[in-house]
């Protein structure tokens, strides 16, 4: 298998307003790459909420986003809080995020969800008080 | 139908029309956006009364047609051009969701 090209990029913590850029830009690459757009569409999703995490739970990160030749693998990592119960933070409408991060539209405690449901595999590493990793994989093959 | 047909055939105003040649496939209406990114549909047109610059954001990765601002909503300028950077179309409604999503019945 040939080496995939890895695309890294450093998360912001700090402002909502910049949250979306590294999604931005991996849709912009894979676009180029040829990836199919819905293809393209899930993983701009499921890393867009990811990003949207780090900024709201975890002052930020890192995205690093693998294109295989039959898959992509997106691994976003933080040195936040740590999720405290996995099960809980995976249920739909659960959220801990504050009433001013919903008031923008978010913390409707879908994110985790959504990148579960658009990713063929996902995983997350969390220790709390160290950090998260979620290692997501969506086939293209 | 193509985006920049919707807008003249219902009235809304065109906020931005980067690429209105875009057909319009169904539409979903909903303001809390993890649940846009998890329900709408690409190609629809998407009612919102959100106008913050993560609206943008989710309308170019959820990869909807269009968005239509609800009741009367706007954005500014800084955000208008941000949206026509990114080939994000945003149109605007006078009338409250429920309404404006009536007017797209048997168009989209």
């Amino acid at each position: 298998m040939s080496e995939p090209l890895v695309f890294h990029f450093d998360i912001n913590g700090d402002d909502f307003s910049t949250a979306g850029q590294a999604s931005v830009q991996i849709k912009n690459n894979l676009r180029q790459l040829g990836l199919s757009p819905e293809i393209i569409r899930r993983v701009s999703i499921a890393m867009y909420e990811g990003e949207i995490n780090m900024v709201i739970h975890a002052n930020g990160g890192t995205a690093d986003v693998k294109v295989y030749e039959d898959c992509v693998e997106i691994i976003l990592a933080d040195n936040g809080p740590g999720i405290k119960d996995i099960d809980m933070a995976m249920k739909e409408g659960y959220s801990t995020a504050s009433d001013s991060t919903r008031s923008l539209g978010f913390g409707a405690g879908m994110g985790l969800p959504n990148m579960k449901r658009y990713t063929d595999d996902m995983k997350i590493d969390s220790t709390v008080g160290v950090g998260t990793t979620v290692t997501m994989k969506i086939n293209i093959a | 139908m193509k985006v920049v047909e919707l807008a003249s055939l219902c009235g809304f105003e065109v906020l931005c029309m980067p690429d209105g040649d875009r057909q319009v496939s169904g539409a979903y209406i909903g303001d809390l956006l993890s649940w846009v990114m998890g329900r709408a549909r690409a190609d629809s047109a998407w009612i919102t009364i959100m106008s913050n610059v993560n609206v943008i954001a989710v309308a170019s990765l959820a990869d909807v047609a269009c968005v239509i601002l609800a009741e009367g909503v706007t954005l500014d300028d800084e955000l208008i051009k941000t949206a026509t950077a990114k080939g994000v179309n945003i149109l605007k409604s006078e009338l409250p969701a429920y309404e404006t999503a009536t007017e797209l019945v048997g168009k989209v």
